[in-house]
């Protein structure tokens, strides 16, 4: 029965008081209930403009109908067939620039979307809960494959061609898989037991998987492409970049990958019970705007700061980050700092820094990102005192890149060069997508990459066959 | 199909307490694709691994001793500084090593048919070693000094002594060798045999910090081998940076050996004092469990 409400189905969310104590979810999902009077929202559209806005084009309506008609095995198979990472996706998918951006119910005056995020996460945590059964695939053809990097463009890869039949080689540099999933995006934003169990279910399908093993280095490019049809390098964007203003060395500066990767991957919020530590101050300032930013800054206050303050150089207006993100911040008490932007660090006695020396800003004309670019005012400058600061100003091509790889072309950013149908790179037969070919994007962009690199790499291995 | 390759098995062939709180251990894989097999086909002189001996284990790095291909073994020595170091110390022979990962790092640029100084100062006498031996091999005239707190402390030198055509020994104490610090030692070799072409040190940070004052004096390249903090070890955190001659330069992946005559050494020893509190913490911590453990 369809549901006319405007507003999407309430979710109950933890109290900020409580969120900023722990590492646990924001909130539990829908139930049963909630999941199926928010599908009931859904009108079915026929030309499902929801399904143009997924970048890996799913079945909206199809596993919503699921959903609504309450069979839930139903609605599963449909969202695994193309997705196979639906609970991450669910997640952190910024869902408000995508499908939901495009939903026909959210075009209606005042009406919201219909919640395909959360509905997607309820599917997926249900199938998690009732026991997934993993389904084996038997390696018809035999050209082997390697994939580098296990982020979600590798991850996407790998099941891709695994159902196809391929017999996948997955390597991962880290000690464990998921790329940004793992080290980049706190638990209480995405709980790595999530990570685990959808890797698991991609192992399943027949992919191996190697950690500890970082291509260019343990095993020379050559060999893999030696031993292997075809090569692709889903390697991400992951070394941080620094303002490099001065003081950038005092202790007690980070960059966001530094702080995040102590955090998450080696759990340093567990500390003393595991072993890698994080010092976080009483006063901490986080650099950016986008959700690095943010969870950055969220960790920081569940860390136990007293203070945590956002430095942007533009205003709300133009904040990079999804909106859900900004608003849970806000209630959890982090300050904003609009129009600025530090140009010193301020060392203490103990070569700790002490403060920063922040420029106002004003907004002048568009940029080429089409947002308005801002302005030091000269001369306008305050201090801000902290004891901590995060830089969060984005991530670059990964160093072991321009030494292990050679002869992949890349462009002036230092990203790899790829033709636009195939992923293919300059070399034959080896491939890229993900962050490392777009620079910093999303979880869904790199695994749409993925889709489309598994597509040229099938292609190219008939050609040559 | 079940996944054909885990996480390699890597297991303890050897642990052995050298010297008072100096380990020296050898890994080995169960197959050719093991972390221990590839490693020591593809290390060079000068690189390190990322290692983490448990579940909740910190991720260190060591650098690599010596390779031996035909066992698929890496060696590695390292003196108990803190938790992780010291939970190593506890792993015996066919013990699981949960992660190992390298080599990483840019190799030492190994020179030719030159007049060579080596210096190695407490445990980074172990670090020295695979470079000496390249050095050596590669036809160059090798001089070797090596200094430590006190005899005990002074390890490996019959390894070293097959591989230099001079050595000298040094003691803070006396008590082997030349009294005094591995700089009076060099000071004096200088006056007595001329100007090196190129030299290395690795050993304590205050160690490399006055041997490349005396390499500035004296006008001739000396490789350090920094050793900040590290996360990842792969260039994905930015912890390990270190300031060569104004510039700013990730340890792990840009060195770990850079020219010490342009190093800021001072930054980079308050930079090692990060986690100072933290990690005396831990430490307390672990040995706390290991106390409740053993009753
Ligand atoms: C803190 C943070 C929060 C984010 N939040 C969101 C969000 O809410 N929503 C969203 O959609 N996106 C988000 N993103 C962006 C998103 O995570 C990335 O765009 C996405 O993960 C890119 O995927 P990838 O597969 O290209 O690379 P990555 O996820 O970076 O994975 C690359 C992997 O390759 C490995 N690797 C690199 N070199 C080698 C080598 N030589 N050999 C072997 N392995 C190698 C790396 O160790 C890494 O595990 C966030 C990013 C960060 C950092
Ligand atoms: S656009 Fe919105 S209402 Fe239409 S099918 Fe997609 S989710 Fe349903």
């Amino acid at each position: 029965m369809l549901n006319r409400s405007k507003q999407k189905t309430k979710l109950t969310e933890r109290s900020p008081e409580d969120r900023r104590k722990d590492f646990l979810e924001v909130n539990d999902g829908y139930t049963f209930t909630e999941a199926v009077s928010e599908a009931d929202r859904c009108l079915q559209c026929r030309n499902a403009p929801c399904i143009q806005g997924c970048p890996v084009a799913i079945d909206i309506p199809g596993f919503i109908k699921a959903i609504q008609e309450k069979d839930l095995e139903r609605s599963w198979e449909i969202l695994y067939t193309t997705n196979q990472l639906p609970a991450i996706c669910g997640r952190v998918c910024p869902q408000e620039k995508q499908c939901e951006e495009r939903c026909t119910v959210g075009k209606i005056k005042d009406s919201e979307p219909v919640a395909i995020g959360r509905l997607e996460r309820f599917t997926a945590d249900w199938k998690r809960k009732a026991g997934f059964t993993p389904v084996t695939i038997e390696v018809t053809k035999p050209e082997k494959i390697a994939v580098v990097g296990s982020g979600p463009a590798g991850l996407t890869v790998a099941s891709e061609l695994a159902k196809n039949g391929y017999a996948v080689d997955l390597f991962e540099a880290l000690h464990a898989p998921g790329g940004v999933l793992t080290y980049g995006i706190p638990e209480f934003r995405l709980p790595k037991e999530i990570v685990r169990a959808e890797i698991e279910g991609i192992r399943q399908l027949g992919v191996s998987l190697r950690t500890d093993l970082i291509v260019g280095k343990t095993i020379y490019f050559d060999e893999i492409r030696q031993k292997y049809r075809a090569v692709f390098l889903g390697i991400g964007a992951g070394a941080p970049k620094f303002m490099g203003v001065s003081g950038t060395n005092l202790n007690g500066i980070f960059s966001a990958s530094e702080f995040l990767t102590r955090v998450n991957l080696m759990k340093a919020f567990r500390f003393p019970y595991a072993d890698t530590p994080i010092t976080i101050g009483k006063h901490v300032i986080v650099v950016g705007g986008g959700n690095v930013a943010m969870d950055a800054a969220r960790s920081a206050m569940r860390l136990g700061a007293q203070t945590v303050t956002i430095v942007y150089r533009r205003t709300e207006t133009e904040l990079p980050a999804r909106w859900e993100e900004y608003h849970h911040a806000i209630e959890e008490g982090i300050r904003f700092m609009w129009l600025s932007n530090p140009i010193a660090y301020l060392p203490g006695p103990d070569f700790r820094v002490t403060g920063a020396r922040i420029q106002k800003m004003g907004l002048g004309d568009p940029d080429a990102s089409g947002r308005r670019k801002p302005v030091p005012l000269p001369g306008v400058e305050e201090t801000l005192d902290c004891d901590c600061v995060i830089e969060a100003i984005g991530q670059s091509a990964h160093r072991i890149l321009s030494e292990g790889f050679k002869e992949v072309r890349l462009n002036r950013y230092g990203y790899i060069e790829v033709d636009p149908e195939t992923l293919m790179t300059s070399v034959p037969g080896v491939f890229a997508g993900g962050d490392i070919v777009t620079g910093a994007a999303t979880v869904i962009e790199a695994m749409g990459a993925g889709k489309t690199a598994a597509k040229g790499i099938m292609r190219y291995l008939t050609a040559i066959a | 199909m079940t996944p054909a390759i885990e996480p390699t098995q890597e297991s303890v062939f050897t642990i052995r307490e050298i010297a008072p709180k100096i380990f020296d251990m050898t890994i080995v894989s169960s197959t050719e694709e093991g972390s221990a097999a590839l490693i020591s086909k593809h290390a060079k002189a000068g690189q390190f691994v990322m290692i983490r001996g448990g579940e909740e284990a910190e991720r260190i790095p060591l650098t690599i001793a010596q390779t031996e291909p035909e066992k698929r073994a890496v060696r590695l020595i390292f003196q108990v500084a803190g938790t992780s170091t010291h939970k190593l110390s506890l792993l015996k022979p066919g013990d699981p090593v949960l992660n190992l990962a390298g080599p990483l790092g840019k190799p030492s640029e190994i020179v030719e048919g030159k007049k060579v100084l080596v210096i190695g100062g407490g445990v980074g006498i172990a670090a020295i070693l695979p470079i000496a031996r390249e050095l050596y091999h590669a036809g160059n005239e090798v001089t070797v000094v090596l200094g430590a707190r006190t005899t005990a402390l002074l390890i490996l030198k019959d390894e070293f002594a097959q591989i230099s055509h001079h050595l000298t020994l040094c003691t803070d104490d006396g008590s082997e060798g030349h009294k005094g610090f591995v700089t009076d030692a060099i000071k004096d070799l200088v006056a007595y045999r001329g100007v090196y072409d190129v030299g290395w040190a690795v050993g304590p940070t205050i160690m490399m910090k006055m041997c490349s004052e005396i390499a500035k004096q004296l006008d001739f390249p000396l490789w350090t081998s920094l050793n900040p903090i590290m996360v990842d070890g792969t260039g994905m955190c930015g912890g390990c940076r270190v300031l060569v001659g104004d510039e700013v330069f990730f340890a792990c992946v840009d060195g770990p050996e850079f020219d010490g005559r342009l190093v800021d050494w001072d930054n980079l020893m308050l930079r090692q004092k990060q986690f100072k509190n933290e990690e005396a913490d831990s430490y307390h911590h672990c040995r706390l469990e290991d106390q409740l453990n053993s009753r």
